[in-house]
């Protein structure tokens, strides 16, 4: 494990108004992991996200990027620095194909004409690199691609454009066993070939089979964020709805970083 | 994500070279799927031809052929602009009455101004370019849905053609060179030469690309299915130019009639230039994917406003396109050009042809099939001499029937996950 985080948030503030969403965030991504997001529903996960990813500027609070200190205004700020969130369902225009939707908006071309042909090249090179097998036919319209699917594509897409940074929220919420064991597998993968990953999920089974931290929001706050070997399913369950648990979480003075480092 | 279970291939994971059958099994399969594509069109087509051609056999003659043309000319060029804004999920009603706009200002520069013709018709399509980004704006950036800007320009730009006229009844088009669009035939021969580099150069660019995707090992059509393409061309483009190309006129000793309307190798061109736009260039990727998805188009980066904007631009220029040909037809230009029933036929054509009322999908050969259908029902049912009750019934009936054809094609592209 390097030792400078490729993200590290440090007490991040966020309100709406008169609602305060986050408040001292702190969080620390590193290359080559899965860092698990784990928290109720309105404890502050996609507001997190969307900060992170540029859609919401945060109030206050430090954000560095490989120890540096950058400034995260909008999405192609947090594109530039590598930063790509992968949307449940948002991503992808179901009547263009694979190749088009994993090239979108970054097209290659030979003068005013599209190169076709190697655009479908590079996909099915990054497809063949994640080792998907699943997709049978690169020119299918995405509308006809299973749930399991279109996360790979939308996945492969964040590969291909040389992300440092994948963001999945719920990337397996609406799919299968056989699916999800797919996505997982794939989203494994990714951290294996040195990106580091955040995974938003609801899933405790999802969270302990791949990830190798977990963080717990819970009311804004970040109560926890521990390795995986050292914390139980009830333990982060706790965390989740009561925001402690044992000598973890809100309260007790060893609070996120100390003791879990 | 129905039924439509992870298809596992097993680790060799060689591209199956498709054979002619599997091609053909693939597309039926798409059929059943409800990605329908042209084959409506073409179905109409071939049925209201010989319905037709059985009931009243002069439909078949190579006048009659000629007259297809140039009756259906300038309402396909219109859908051929309506299909930008339909790819949008948007609608343009006022691309007609922009057509009658233009065609003023053509009649005004051209026979009013005593411009040659060029300036006109430049005139005339910057008319149409304007008109389209005004309303461009008005959608994309105000945010006033297109059916109503569209509507009140609708309105509106009856009242400016009104007042481009003075009230006048028309404007008289004297120019040669405007007159010979719809009204001069393309000498046989050269018919002939344009033809034969029509499909010589799609079976060049059919085989370069061919050869492309063999040689980076991609997958390729079969060879047999590529050949067919340019074969079928060739059939539908050899007999069309050989009929164009008889004498039409009743004493050849006065005044010879034979060869294509000089109008259709210009909408051939429209067609090249349109279809290469859409399908070859990033700018017609980003259309279909803010018609597709606008959300993920934006959050790819494709700045939405800009092709939203682009689409009307394009729309109202092809309108300002066919209102010049309405004009050349005509041999003038009156209040009536454009207004009545020549946005409905546009739209009838543009969605009978295979574009989606719903947005992002839809291609410039959909709004020539269609505009050819709806030439043929105007066409037929003007040899029939059927009351103009009858006719408007039975056009109302053909364009709800394609857009029920769209409905349902795309209820059943969603039950299938295809489309």
């Amino acid at each position: 494990m390097s030792a400078t985080p490729l993200l590290e948030l440090r007490g991040i503030d966020k309100s709406f108004g008169p609602v305060q969403v986050l408040r001292d965030v702190a969080l620390s991504v590193h290359e080559g992991e899965v860092t698990a997001l784990v928290g109720d529903n309105g404890a502050g996960k996609s507001t997190l996200v969307k900060c992170i990813s540029g859609i919401h500027p945060t109030d206050s609070g430090e954000f560095l990027f490989e120890g540096r200190p950058v400034s995260v205004n909008s999405p192609r700020d947090a594109a530039a620095l590598g930063i790509d969130v992968v949307y449940q369902d948002l991503a992808l225009c179901d009547n263009l194909d694979i190749v088009q939707n994993m090239f979108l908006g970054r097209e290659r071309s030979k003068g005013l004409v599209l190169d076709e042909s190697a655009m479908e090249q590079m996909a099915a090179e990054t497809l063949a690199g994640l080792g998907v097998r699943t997709v049978r036919f690169l020119r299918q319209h995405v509308a006809s691609l299973s749930g399991g699917q279109r996360q790979t594509v939308a996945i492969a897409k964040a590969v291909l454009w040389n992300s440092r940074l994948v963001i999945l929220d719920e990337p397996t919420a609406a799919l299968g066993v056989a699916q999800t064991a797919q996505v997982l597998e794939l989203v494994r993968r990714l951290a294996d070939n040195g990106l580091a990953v955040v995974l938003i999920s609801h899933n405790m089974n999802d969270v302990f089979a791949i990830s190798d931290r977990i963080a717990a929001l819970y009311l804004g706050q970040l109560v926890a964020q521990v390795r995986t070997t050292d914390i139980t399913h009830a333990q982060v369950v706790e965390l989740i709805t009561s925001g402690r648990s044992g000598a973890l979480g809100t309260g007790s003075d060893a609070t996120t970083w100390g003791a879990v480092r | 994500m129905t039924a439509t279970i992870v298809k596992q291939e097993g680790p060799s994971d060689v591209a199956p070279r498709p054979s002619v059958g599997s091609h053909l099994r693939d597309y039926l399969a798409r059929l059943r799927d409800g990605d329908l594509r042209s084959l409506p069109a073409v179905t109409a087509l071939v049925l209201l031809c010989l319905a037709f051609a059985i009931v009243r056999p002069v439909f078949f003659s190579a006048a009659n052929f000629a007259n297809l043309f140039t009756q259906g000319a300038a309402v396909t060029v219109i859908a051929m602009g309506l299909v930008f804004v339909l790819l949008l999920g948007e609608i343009d009603l006022s691309a007609g009455v922009a057509s009658g706009v233009c065609a003023t200002v053509l009649a005004k520069v051209v026979s009013d101004l005593g411009h040659p013709w060029y300036v006109a018709v430049l005139a005339a399509v910057a008319t149409g370019v304007l008109i389209g980004l005004t309303l461009g704006f008005l959608v994309a950036k105000v945010g006033i849905p297109s059916f109503v800007v569209t509507l009140a320009g609708f309105l509106a730009f009856q009242g400016v053609v009104l007042l481009l006229m003075r009230e006048g009844t028309n404007i008289a088009i004297n120019d040669e060179v405007i007159i010979a669009i719809e009204n001069r035939w393309v000498p046989p021969p050269i018919g002939w030469l344009l033809a034969g580099v029509a499909v010589a150069g799609y079976a060049g660019t059919q085989l370069l690309r061919h050869r492309d995707r063999t040689a980076r090992g991609l997958v390729t059509e079969p060879v047999a299915v590529v050949a067919g393409r340019v074969a079928a061309l060739a059939l539908v483009l050899g007999p069309a130019v050989y009929v164009f190309n008889q004498e039409r006129s009743i004493n050849p000793l006065i005044s010879s009639n034979k060869g294509m309307p000089i109008v259709v190798p210009l909408i051939a061109v429209l067609l090249v230039f349109w279809t290469f736009v859409l399908d070859r260039t990033a700018y017609g990727r980003h259309l279909l994917a803010v018609g597709g998805n606008r959300e993920a188009a934006r959050r790819a980066g494709i700045n939405v406003d800009r092709i939203r904007i682009s689409a009307f631009v394009v729309c109202s220029a092809m309108a300002a396109v066919g209102g010049i040909i309405a004009a050349s037809r005509d041999r003038s230009v009156d209040p009536n050009t454009g207004g009545s029933n020549v946005l409905l036929y546009a739209v009838g054509a543009a969605v009978i042809g295979g574009t989606s009322l719903f947005g992002g999908k839809g291609r410039m050969i959909n709004a020539v099939l269609g505009g050819a259908v709806v030439a043929v029902i105007i066409n037929g049912m003007g040899l029939l001499d059927l009351s103009s009750g009858l006719k408007y019934l039975f056009t109302g009936l053909v364009l709800m029937l394609a857009a029920g054809v769209d409905a349902l094609s795309r209820r059943r592209s969603a039950a299938t996950g295809a489309r």
